[in-house]
């Protein structure tokens, strides 16, 4: 007979491409970590508790409540992967980017890709947002998938969706996918905003099984 | 005999960050409320709607918020809606926003499905994302993704996000079909850890 443990992981987690997918039981809580005017957040392996190797073969980052310092208008969210225990966030990445927008006073609206998000074999950080509202009551929230990060024969993709206040007011949903382009095990990743910091927020680390 | 449903799903189970706090099922419904569970008690709530049918061709799935526990669903909330699409006789596919589907400030209910036909064998699934829905600070995002077997034989995939633009705690959310009623279906509300 099935035992619990055997029952519980039963679950197609490689055709789920959100945690809504996931089954209870499957998705642990790895890290959590809260913005107070931070210039990045970090997750790196075997600190502070983190585990980002081959224990899980899907890592989830879940954005809740990202709030920028700046009032500029060229807050947005970003992240990069390291390959050497977070001494550099640079590996090479090729990504698609595309958004819906609608404006809260039903102006504009619509669906595209976007150029300028995207990278080519580039090593920046990666672009995951419009640009952010930086109005009290303004936020993101998300989530980003990394597959397999710790493989050292493939690539490793990453899939993200992210729900933002438009600094013009409105919403923007955000979609961006690639890949780190690189056979070597990713044990860092690094969230930051490409311009100030984040003023407030949570980020939620979690391991599929 | 246990099966894995009730297994898998079951807030004991050991170290899972997703607990089911509520099940609800559909019966000719013409709303099914969410009016307890939804507090601070977790930062991300999901909502897992499998099998919804409709009495009539073309339901559409809706949404709203409450500020008072459910006695009244009104929250204002902007929303983006974009959908892809594919017939069964293969000679027609789409990608595209639809403006008569999103809301802008809006206190009336927000779509976040395409129409199911009402067919014994048509349905919609999907789940929506609802993100810290108890904060006195910020507004509130939620992010749907969502199937349609529609009544002129098309798969439907509905991608939705938006916001309650309320600085109040939203404690409650109802689920309504924009026309007739949800037949048949199951919605269940997660927390997660």
């Amino acid at each position: 007979m099935a035992t619990y443990s055997s029952i519980r992981y039963n679950f197609p987690v490689v055709d789920a491409t959100t945690s809504a997918q996931v089954g209870a039981g499957a998705l642990t809580l790895i890290k959590e970590l809260t913005a107070s005017s931070s210039a990045t957040l970090s997750f790196v392996d075997g600190t502070s508790s983190v585990v980002l190797d081959d224990t899980y073969k899907t890592y989830i980052f879940k954005l809740i409540n990202i709030h920028p310092s700046d009032s500029d208008n060229v807050n947005k969210i970003s992240f990069q992967c390291s390959t050497d225990g977070g001494s550099n966030y640079n590996t090479t990445v090729t990504s698609t980017a595309f958004r819906a927008y609608h404006f809260e006073d039903a102006s504009a609206a619509g669906v595209g890709y976007r150029v300028a998000w995207d990278q080519a074999q580039g090593t920046a950080f990666q672009q995951v947002s419009e640009d952010l509202g930086y109005g009290n009551d303004e936020n993101n929230a998300g989530e980003l998938w990394l597959f397999n990060p710790s493989d050292t024969t493939f690539v490793k993709h990453f899939t993200v969706q992210t729900s933002i206040n438009y600094d013009t007011a409105g919403n923007v949903n955000n979609f961006i996918a690639g890949y780190f382009n690189t056979t070597s095990a990713i044990d860092a990743i690094r969230f930051q905003l490409l311009d100030g910091n984040i003023d407030a927020g949570t980020i939620k680390m979690y391991g599929i099984a | 005999m246990t099966e894995y449903t009730d297994i898998a799903y079951s807030p004991l189970s050991a170290g899972g960050s997703m607990v089911l706090l509520q099940e609800q099922e559909a019966s000719s419904s013409a709303t099914i409320s969410f009016t307890s569970g939804i507090d601070s008690t977790y930062k991300e709530y999901v909502f897992r709607y499998n099998k919804v049918s409709s009495s009539v061709d073309g339901g559409m799935i809706t949404i709203n918020g409450s500020i008072d526990a459910g006695s009244n669903y009104n929250v204002a909330k902007t929303t983006t809606f974009f959908a892809a699409q594919h017939n069964e006789a293969d000679d027609d596919t789409d990608l595209g926003y639809n403006t008569s589907k999103d809301v802008a400030q809006d206190t009336e209910e927000a779509i976040i499905s395409y129409g199911t036909g009402n067919a014994a064998d048509e349905i919609v699934d999907g789940y929506l994302h609802l993100y810290n829905p108890a904060s006195t600070t910020f507004v509130k995002h939620f992010i749907g993704n969502a199937n349609t077997k529609h009544q002129s034989d098309y798969s439907i995939q509905s991608l939705v996000a938006g916001y309650f633009n309320t600085t109040s705690a939203v404690n409650a959310i109802q689920f309504k079909m924009d026309q007739g009623n949800m037949d048949t279906g199951t919605i269940k509300l997660y927390g997660v850890n």
